[in-house]
C-alpha cells in the first residue's frame, strides 16, 4: 500500500480535511500529539474549500474571498507536523476506535486514543419527478467541477431550489462566464415570517451582507422566479425540459442541465456506523449526533466536529474542530494547553459564528412536498423504489426504515441510504402519523463506503503481519 | 391489566412467529411478545439458506418436514418469501474431503434419507461452473435453496396476526412466572396470562430457561455476513465448502452473499454487534481464491445477527422437563432458519395434541439433565 499510515496507533485520528478537520488536526499536532488526518479528496479543503491548493481559477474574485480564507488553515496544518493522507477512504470505525482505511488500493487498520469525525455535510435529497434523468445533477456536483476544473455550464441551464450554496454557485458560474437561463427559487414564502424573529441576530452576522450582495449580483444577470411550489424534470432518456409551478401558473422551459439544491445535512454514515447516538432535529430536518461538551459523542473517545455535528458553516466548523482537538489535548497532554488559545475564547468565537444560523435554518427550511414526494416519484435510486411503493409497504406492515428493507430493499444499494434515507424516514413518519424520531433511520454499519473484495482479501492476517507489511 | 390468552410466545423470530401462526391455525389465540420488532435479530438477518444438506441426523426429520412447507410457503403465509429452489451444493476441495462426503451420504441412505446425493467433478462443475478445476466433487441436495429472511419473518408475523395472534413489539417480556396454574408475563403495564408458555427467545432464551430452573449450555454468537456489488450471473445453487468456513449465494439481481460462520462480537444487552474484519477478510480470501469471477467485486455491506448456539450444536425443541405448559424452541445454533416453518407446526402439535409424528426426540431439553 503506497502512502500507508506510518504507525499502527496515533493519539488522535481526524477523518476529513475540511475546515473542521484541518483545524482539529493542526491544533492537536501543534500540542505534540501524534495525529493522523485521513481525507478522501486529492487535497485539503473539504467541500467548501475544495481544490484550494490546485484549482486552475487563479483570479481570486472568481471563487470569492470566503473560498481563499481556507489558505491559513491549510498552512497551519502543513506546519503542524500532522501526518496527512489524501485519497484515503475510511470504511470502518468501531467503538474500540479502530479505523479501517483504504489508500491506493490497499487497506490497513489503525487505532487511535481519540477520533475526531469531521466528515462534513451532504446535499439533502431532492426527489422530484425526473430527478434520475441524465442532465439532472446536484448543485454540489456542479460546484465540484467548477472548483477543481474550472468547468461551467454552456448549455441551456436551470438552477432550482434554495439555500446559500445555490446563490454562491450561481454567482460563481456567472463570474466564470457560464450560462444560467433561469433560477427557480423554492423558498416557501411563509418561511420568511418564521425566520423574521431571528433576523436581528442574522443582520449582525457576516453572512448577512455577503448573502445580500450575492443575491443582488445574481439577480442582475439572471431571471429569478420565486415561490416555486412544484418541479418536474422531463425528457426521453435525457433531460429536455423543466416544468415548474408558481401559484396556479405552470410553465415549461427547455433545458439540458438542471442543477438541484435544497440545502445540506450532516453526513452521518461513519458516526452512525461507529455507534454514535443521533437524534432528529426538527429545525434542520436531519439526524444530528447527540453531543456533549466540545463535540463529545455517546461513544467514549469519538468526537464530531464541523457540519457533521449540525450545519453551521465553514467558520463555525473550524472552531468546532479546534474545540474537539482542545478536548483531546486536555485528556491526553494537558500540559500543552498552556501554550494554546483558551478554550473559553474559542467557545465564545463559536457562539458569534453561529449567530446567524437559526435565521438561515428557518428561512431555507425545504418545503414538505419537496421532502416527501408524491406517489410516482422515485425515492430510492439504487433499487428504483417510488414513494408509492413505500406507502404500500407501510400499509401492509413495514414500520420503519429497517423493516422496509425486507419489503423494498431501500437503503441496501451502493449509496447506503445517502440518497434516500431522509426521504424514507420522513415519508414513513407521515404515512404512519409518527415523528421521524419515532420512525428512526437505517441501521448503518461498516463498510460505510464499498471496499474491493480483492482489497479485503489482501488485508494482512494479524496485527503482527500488519506491522511486518507496514514497516517492510 | 391482566390479559388472558391461550398461549404466550416469547420471541418474534421465525420460530416464535411460526409457532404463533400454527397455534392460530389450530384454533388458539396466542400472544407473541418481542422486545424489538419481529425479525430484528438472527431470523431477519441470516443468510436465508433453506438447507437440508449437511445437517445433523437428529434434526433431519424436522428439516425434511420443513422443506415440504417451504415448497408451498405461499399457501402458508400468503407470500412467496423470496424462496427459490436451485439446490445447495457442498464442495469437496480434495479427495480426502470427497471420501468423507461419500461416507456421509452412504450413512444417510442406510438410515433411509435420500435427499443428499454424492456428485463427481463433472456434475459439480455443471452445477457450479465457476468452481476451481481441482475440486473433485461433493454433495448436492437438489430441493434446497434460499429465501429472503426479513421478508419471510415479516410474512409469518403478518399471517399470524391476521389469524388472530396478538403481536406485542417494542417492549421486553418481564417477570416470567407460573401462578395459580397459569404462566404470567409482564409487558409494560400489562400482564399476560396463559396455560402455555413458549420460550422462543433466541439468544435471550437461555436466560429465560435458566430463570425457570432449566439451565442449558448455550452461548450467544453473531455470525457475520457480507454482500457484494452486482457481478454477472455465474451461479444458481447455494454453495458451501466442506473444509473451510464459507457459504456463498448469488441473488437474481447479481449481488453475492458471502457467509460461513465467522463470528462478530455480540453485545447482548444492547442488541448490537462489532464486526471482526480480520475474519471477514478470511472469507474474502477464500472467495478470491476459489471464484476468480468475484475478484473485481466490491463489498457493499456487512452485518451480523445475534443468536444462541448450543454446546452440542443442536436446538432445544419440545416440552420443559420441569414445568407443565412450558415449551422450549431455541438454540438453533446458526442453522435454524430453514427449520422455522416445521418447528412451529411441531410445537403447535405438541401443545394442542400432546404429541407429534415428527421425530424430534433427540432435541429435548432433558438431554442436558445430569
Amino acid at each position: 500500500m503506497n502512502n500507508a499510515p506510518k504507525r499502527d496507533a496515533y493519539d488522535v485520528a481526524v477523518i476529513g480535511a475540511g475546515p473542521a478537520g484541518l483545524a482539529a488536526a493542526a491544533t492537536a499536532a501543534k500540542a505534540g500529539l501524534t495525529v493522523l488526518l485521513l481525507d478522501e479528496n486529492a487535497g485539503p479543503g473539504g467541500q467548501v474549500w475544495r481544490a484550494i491548493t490546485s484549482t486552475p481559477l487563479a483570479d481570486r474574485t472568481q471563487l470569492g474571498q470566503d473560498f481563499w480564507s481556507g489558505e491559513d488553515l491549510v498552512r497551519d496544518l502543513r506546519e503542524s507536523g500532522a501526518e496527512v493522507i489524501h485519497r484515503a477512504t475510511v470504511w470502518s470505525l468501531d467503538a474500540a476506535l479502530e479505523i479501517g482505511v483504504s489508500v491506493g488500493g490497499g487497506s490497513a487498520f489503525v487505532s487511535a486514543r481519540r477520533v475526531i469525525l469531521a466528515t462534513g455535510a451532504l446535499e439533502r435529497p431532492f426527489p422530484i419527478p425526473g430527478w434520475t434523468l441524465p442532465g439532472v445533477m446536484t448543485a454540489g456536483a456542479a460546484q465540484t467541477l467548477l472548483k477543481s476544473s474550472g468547468l461551467v455550464p454552456d448549455e441551456p441551464t436551470v438552477i432550482a431550489g434554495q439555500g446559500p450554496l445555490l446563490w454562491l454557485l450561481s454567482a460563481q458560474i456567472l463570474r466564470l462566464g457560464g450560462r444560467i437561463d433561469r433560477i427557480l427559487d423554492t423558498t416557501e414564502r411563509k418561511n420568511i415570517l418564521g425566520a423574521l424573529p431571528h433576523a436581528p441576530a442574522f443582520a449582525t452576522s457576516p453572512y448577512f451582507r455577503k448573502g445580500l450582495a450575492l443575491m443582488r449580483e445574481v439577480r442582475a444577470k439572471v431571471k429569478v422566479v420565486s415561490g416555486v411550489t412544484a418541479l418536474e424534470a422531463r425528457g426521453e432518456g435525457t433531460l429536455s425540459s423543466v416544468t415548474y409551478r408558481v401559484g396556479a401558473r405552470e410553465e415549461t422551459l427547455p433545458a439540458s442541465l438542471l442543477l438541484l439544491h435544497q440545502g445540506v445535512v450532516p453526513n452521518v454514515n461513519l458516526a452512525m456506523a461507529a455507534g454514535v447516538a443521533h437524534a432528529w432535529d426538527e429545525v434542520q430536518l436531519a439526524w444530528l449526533p447527540v453531543l456533549g461538551k466540545d463535540g463529545a459523542t455517546s461513544v467514549e473517545g469519538i468526537a464530531v466536529a464541523g457540519d457533521g455535528a449540525g450545519i453551521g458553516g465553514a467558520e463555525a466548523a473550524a472552531l468546532r474542530g479546534r474545540l474537539a482537538a482542545l478536548a483531546a489535548i486536555e485528556a491526553l497532554a494537558p500540559a500543552a494547553l498552556a501554550t494554546l488559545p483558551s478554550v473559553a475564547g474559542v467557545r465564545a468565537a463559536l457562539v458569534r459564528a453561529e449567530r446567524g444560523r437559526p435565521f438561515l435554518d428557518l428561512l431555507f427550511r425545504p418545503s414538505r412536498p419537496f421532502r416527501i414526494p408524491a406517489d410516482d416519484t422515485t425515492v430510492c435510486r439504487c433499487e428504483e423504489i417510488t414513494a408509492r411503493d413505500i406507502r404500500e409497504a407501510v400499509a401492509i406492515g413495514a414500520t420503519g426504515p429497517n423493516q422496509l428493507k425486507a419489503y423494498r430493499r431501500t437503503g441496501m444499494g451502493p449509496c447506503q441510504g445517502r440518497l434516500c434515507g431522509l426521504t424514507v424516514t420522513e415519508l414513513m413518519a407521515e404515512a404512519r402519523g409518527k415523528t421521524p424520531q419515532e420512525i428512526g433511520y437505517y441501521r448503518l454499519r461498516a463498510p460505510v463506503k464499498p471496499i474491493a473484495l480483492a482489497e479485503l482479501a489482501a488485508l494482512p492476517k494479524s496485527k503482527a503481519d500488519t506491522e511486518a507489511v507496514v514497516r517492510g | 391489566m391482566t390479559i388472558l390468552a391461550d398461549a404466550i410466545v416469547i420471541g418474534g423470530g421465525i420460530h416464535g412467529c411460526s409457532t404463533a401462526l400454527h397455534l392460530c391455525r389450530a384454533g388458539l389465540k396466542p400472544v407473541l411478545i418481542e422486545k424489538d420488532y419481529a425479525g430484528r435479530h438472527a431470523s431477519g438477518v441470516n443468510a436465508g439458506g433453506v438447507r437440508q444438506l449437511a445437517r445433523h441426523v437428529a434434526e433431519i426429520p424436522l428439516s425434511i418436514r420443513s422443506m415440504d412447507l417451504w415448497e408451498r410457503i405461499g399457501d402458508l403465509v400468503d407470500d412467496e418469501c423470496g424462496f427459490e429452489s436451485h439446490g445447495q451444493v457442498l464442495v469437496a476441495e480434495d479427495d480426502g474431503e470427497l471420501a468423507a462426503c461419500a461416507e456421509r451420504v452412504a450413512d444417510l441412505q442406510g438410515r433411509g434419507f435420500t435427499h443428499e446425493e454424492l456428485i463427481d467433478g463433472a456434475e459439480l462443475r455443471r452445477l457450479v461452473p465457476a468452481v476451481a478445476e481441482t475440486c473433485p466433487g461433493g454433495v448436492v441436495s437438489r430441493r434446497d435453496g434460499a429465501a429472503q429472511p426479513a421478508r419471510t419473518v415479516a410474512a409469518f408475523r403478518r399471517k399470524a396476526e391476521q389469524l388472530g395472534a396478538t403481536i406485542r413489539e417494542g417492549e421486553p417480556a418481564g417477570h416470567v412466572r407460573r401462578e395459580d396454574g397459569l404462566w404470567r408475563v409482564d409487558v409494560g403495564a400489562d400482564t399476560y396470562a396463559a396455560p402455555v408458555l413458549v420460550n422462543a427467545a433466541g439468544a435471550w432464551a437461555g436466560r429465560i430457561a435458566e430463570s425457570l430452573g432449566e439451565p442449558v449450555p448455550v452461548e450467544t454468537v453473531a455470525p457475520m455476513l457480507m454482500i457484494t456489488s452486482k457481478v454477472p450471473h455465474f451461479i444458481d445453487p447455494v454453495v458451501i465448502l466442506r473444509g473451510r468456513k464459507l457459504s456463498f449465494k448469488q441473488f437474481g439481481n447479481g449481488t453475492v452473499l458471502i457467509g460461513g460462520g465467522h463470528l462478530a462480537v455480540p453485545d447482548q444487552d444492547r442488541g448490537t454487534t462489532i464486526l471482526d474484519w480480520r475474519r471477514l477478510a478470511e472469507s474474502a480470501r477464500t472467495v478470491f481464491e476459489l471464484f476468480p469471477v468475484m475478484r473485481e467485486a466490491q463489498i457493499l455491506r456487512a452485518w451480523a445477527g445475534i443468536e444462541a448456539r448450543m454446546k452440542d450444536d443442536l436446538p432445544v425443541l419440545g416440552p420443559s422437563a420441569r414445568h407443565p405448559g412450558l415449551y422450549h424452541q431455541f438454540g438453533f445454533s446458526l442453522h435454524g432458519f430453514q427449520l422455522g416453518p416445521a418447528a412451529g407446526a411441531v410445537m403447535a402439535e405438541l401443545i394442542v395434541e400432546g404429541g407429534t409424528q415428527t421425530r424430534i426426540g433427540a432435541l429435548g431439553i432433558e438431554r442436558f439433565r445430569s
